[in-house]
């Protein structure tokens, strides 16, 4: 009933073009916060005007024609059917118009490809169906996820605001510094796309891209991946918070500091129940998408977990599926990708949810001892 | 000139006549059986497509999932996508050339008929199999009609296979007709016929022929090679084994793109056809339209890339397909000012045929200034993969190839049927699909700018207002073609006798023989002054 008010509501709103909490008829791209994308915008006008007023003068003739010309009103037809001037005048001025829109065209395009003497280098990998951030001359990195809840997508739940683009780690960046991104992929294409700094770019497995951003005004920046890359296409979003130089470099003590801490986790000793309520966090961060929360999967592409031999017998084979993946499936190496703590807890985890009830527990050292002895 | 067309049974009566039944449409070599059943069967996967993209529209209505699940929905968008480019618009245009062009070059039928034949016959095969993918476990394709590498290798569904296979039918299907079709233009033109006397359709056709065998070898080829790297271990587009993910695109786009002309060029023939005979006057410029889509053509080879602006190409090569692109505006330029001057100071008159090919030239121009937006690289790293672009191809595609062959049925109905359709209903049909077409594909030309990603099952709540009146229009649009349908079959039970030459400012030679054809026409060839 409440879909059924809700779609009422939306369209009544749609036909009387009224504002309401969720109307918003823009209709033309941002300028944005960079001057890449602000000359990108100029280039984008001025080509749009120069195509309406084209079409003011050939549409105006035409309606002129369509208007007086007309059998109905007594017209008779003329019997002209070539005119060498004319048609060369109309071939030239065209012409014209196109090198004069290729010289700006031109500037902005070699601007966009001078990636030189960046001050930070962040090097982006698209996932199935996440983005990773490594800063490589800090030496951290962390995965960004879409944070929507599932009950907001399948309508159990009002949406916010910025439903389906808004992540649990954005991507933080100063402002006024030239930062240069590295783009790949772990699996499939991906397409890093953020409109108001005028950057997409395509994540291709084995190469490794190149373009830039020196963003102007502090604020969160939201866009989403542009290539078809897979069920979760839609669902993964790029979120980039632009912050002050002090904010910055705080925020990166931070994160180092965060990583350090996490790497003496590994050698923690760990309870069963620890690692169980990990497990249910990263299990439904990193697996869920695929093998759903209740571990029945979608067979026969992603297959289910729950009562599966490789997570109710042998160790050994389930550290090897989960660590370096299936090659020539969907099945992710996730021994790059998650920390050893992450993986001992996702491990334990789906040994012991949905029955499985196995009792087994992977620690972290065991992991790190399965990878080392790789 | 025997026996007509005609299913009544008493009408065979002469020693050529079509054979009765099931049999007469399985073993037929006649080039007008085939046309129809080209025409039949196109119209069949338009409304199978058009099913599809009302699924796509219903799940788009509104934010959220409510209808179907995201791996569904790219089946569907990848389906619609094959349906509509493979089945609907170019079957429909090797129907249009089976029925037309040896009417209007004076031909008994197509060179090779028995060829005819079986380039018909394979097309059901072909897309029986590639429906049946639906049914299968794992799903059907859910890649994009555009399969790129390696989500459609590594990470493709099992049914994958039956997709390549599929392909290399339908391929093998089309360059038999094109070898038709050139076969017939050079060898059967009725004397005095010469090159530049051909009717513009004949001519579009025959330019279009050559591209289809040109680049459907290297759809076949690249279809292959993903078979190769899914059965038999090797790595073209896989990076893991040294192959290149952006090789796919390359090879893919070096077919897709003159691909996007075979499916405009045949429409662009028909209403240099029909704009002339409603306005009463000669065609304007009729050579510079010969060698404007002839330029067209040739372009079309050397600017596949701009499909790829944001691949990470070198900043040349980015600038060469940036140029090759822009100057292709200038020979489709020149086409539309000669439509336009065709129009001016005629006597026109607006029956259905005229209406949807006014619409064409129209709404093609406006795909057109979006396609040289597009062009602009730097600007098309904003519209890149968003709503923008599938506005575009939807307006060059949609009131262009489509309404174009609208505008061809409406056209050459009374020549197939003996019969006039409803004038009032054809009417009615075009302003239908001419409002709710716009309804549905302008929008998103707002919603690409406002920054939405294409081929997502869900969105964010800033779309979902353009979205609700795109999927209005959609439904529309949808619907309208229902009376499509009734208003053929109306038409070839009955209605007002149509003469020889319905329409007063026609020309060529189709409309001096008797309507409906004749079964065989043109057995003694005619002479063209």
């Amino acid at each position: 009933m409440r879909t059924k008010a809700m779609r009422v509501g939306l369209f009544t709103a749609a036909l009387s073009l009224s504002q309401s909490a969720l109307a918003d008829w823009t209709v033309n791209m941002a300028p944005g916060v960079t001057n890449v994308s602000r000359d990108i915008y100029g280039l984008h006008m001025t080509i749009l005007w120069i195509c309406v007023a084209i079409g003011v003068v050939v549409f105006g003739v035409m309606f002129w024609s369509i208007l007086a010309h007309r059998k109905s009103k007594g017209y008779k037809p003329a019997n002209f059917h070539e005119h060498t001037w004319v048609e060369i005048t109309w071939t030239i001025i065209p012409f014209a118009i196109l090198v004069a829109m290729a010289i700006p065209a031109t500037a902005t395009l070699l601007d966009m490809y001078d990636t030189g003497e960046a001050e930070i280098d962040v090097k982006v990998t698209g996932y199935q169906w996440k983005w990773k951030y490594d800063y490589i001359n800090e030496e951290f990195g962390y995965f960004s996820n879409l944070s929507t809840p599932k009950d907001e997508i399948y309508n159990r739940l009002e949406k916010n605001e910025n439903y389906l683009l808004e992540v649990d780690n954005p991507l933080v960046l100063p402002v006024g510094k030239k930062v240069r991104f590295l783009m790949t992929a772990n699996d499939v294409i991906h397409s890093w796309w953020v409109p108001a700094l005028g950057v997409k770019k395509d994540a291709i497995p084995g190469f490794i891209n190149e373009t830039w951003a020196k963003i102007e005004e502090p604020g969160i920046y939201r866009g989403q991946c542009t290539e078809l890359c897979g069920k979760d296409h839609g669902f993964m979003p790029v979120v980039v918070k632009a912050v002050p130089q002090e904010e910055y470099d705080a925020w990166v003590q931070e994160q180092i500091a965060m990583a350090e801490k996490e790497r003496e986790l590994a050698s923690k000793d760990w309870s069963l129940d620890e690692l169980m309520e990990r497990g249910e966090q990263v299990y439904n961060t990193a697996c869920a998408a695929c093998h759903q929360a209740d571990g029945s999967g979608t067979p026969p592409a992603f297959p289910a977990l729950a009562g599966s031999p490789i997570v109710t017998e042998e160790i050994n084979a389930h550290l090897d599926v989960v660590v370096n993946g299936v090659s020539g499936t969907a099945m992710q190496a996730f021994g790059q990708q998650l920390s050893e703590v992450d993986l001992a807890a996702v491990i334990t985890y789906e040994r012991n949810a949905w029955g499985n009830d196995t009792g087994d527990m992977v620690t972290p050292k065991e992991v790190l001892d399965y990878k080392n002895a790789q | 000139m025997s026996a007509v067309i005609d299913t009544h049974d008493h009408e065979h009566d002469h020693h050529h006549g079509p054979a009765k039944g099931f049999s007469r449409w399985l073993f037929t070599t006649n080039h007008k059986d085939i046309g129809t059943m080209y025409l039949i069967f196109s119209f069949t996967m338009f409304l199978l497509g058009g099913a599809m993209a009302m699924v796509i529209r219903s799940e788009l209505f509104q934010p959220g999932l409510q209808i179907v699940e995201p791996e569904f929905f790219n089946q569907m968008t990848t389906m619609h996508g094959l349906i509509m480019v493979f089945g609907a618009v170019m079957p429909a245009f090797v129907g249009l050339a089976n029925w037309m062009i040896p009417l209007m070059i004076g031909a008994p039928d197509m060179a090779l008929p028995r060829m005819n034949n079986w380039s018909f016959w394979i097309l059901p095969a072909a897309f029986a199999m590639l429906v049946s993918t639906l049914f299968m476990s794992g799903g059907a394709p859910n890649f994009g009609w555009t399969f790129y590498a390696p989500l459609s290798t590594t990470y493709g569904p099992p049914s994958t296979t039956f997709f390549i296979f599929a392909v290399h039918m339908m391929g093998i299907s089309s360059i038999m007709g094109a070898i038709n079709v050139i076969a017939t233009i050079l060898n059967l033109r009725a004397p005095g016929m010469t090159f530049m006397k051909m009717p513009l359709f004949v001519w579009t056709w025959l330019i279009t022929a050559f591209l289809l065998i040109a680049v459907m070898p290297v759809l076949a080829g690249v279809v292959t090679m993903m078979l190769m790297d899914i059965h038999f271990g090797t790595s073209f587009f896989n990076a893991g084994g040294g192959g290149d993910p952006v090789l796919f695109q390359h090879v893919f786009w070096f077919f897709g793109h003159p691909e996007v002309y075979i499916m405009i060029l045949p429409a662009f023939g028909a209403v240099s056809e029909i704009i002339p005979a409603f306005s009463r006057k000669r065609l304007f410029g009729y050579a510079s339209m010969v060698y404007a889509v002839g330029a067209i053509a040739l372009l079309s080879f050397v600017v596949w890339a701009h499909h790829m602006f944001t691949v990470g190409m070198p900043v040349a090569g980015q600038l060469f397909f940036m140029y090759c692109t822009m100057l292709i505006a200038v020979p489709t330029g020149v086409k539309v000012f000669n439509w336009v001057a065709t129009m001016f100071r005629g006597a026109l008159s607006f029956e259905a045929p005229m209406l949807f090919a006014v619409a064409f030239v129209i709404l093609f121009t406006i795909g057109g200034f979006s396609g040289l937006m597009l062009a602009i690289a730097p600007a098309d790293f904003q519209y890149h993969d968003t709503y923008f672009v599938v506005a575009h191809f939807h307006y060059v595609l949609v009131p262009g190839a489509i309404f174009g062959i609208f505008a061809s049925a409406y056209y050459w109905l009374p020549k197939w049927t003996g019969h006039m359709y409803d004038e009032t209903l054809g009417k009615t049909h075009f302003w239908m699909s001419f409002i709710g077409m716009n309804l549905a594909f302008f929008p998103m030309h707002f919603l690409g700018l406002a920054g939405m990603p294409r081929r997502i099952p869900d969105y964010a709540l800033q779309f979902a207002d353009f979205n609700m009146i795109s999927s209005i229009g959609a439904f529309m649009f949808g619907a309208t073609q229902l009376l499509f349908v009734y208003i053929v079959i109306k038409c070839v039970r009955g209605g007002e006798k149509a003469a020889a030459k319905p329409w007063d400012g026609a020309e060529g030679l189709e409309w001096t023989i008797p309507s409906p054809a004749p079964y065989h026409t043109f057995a003694t060839p005619p002479e063209v002054k």
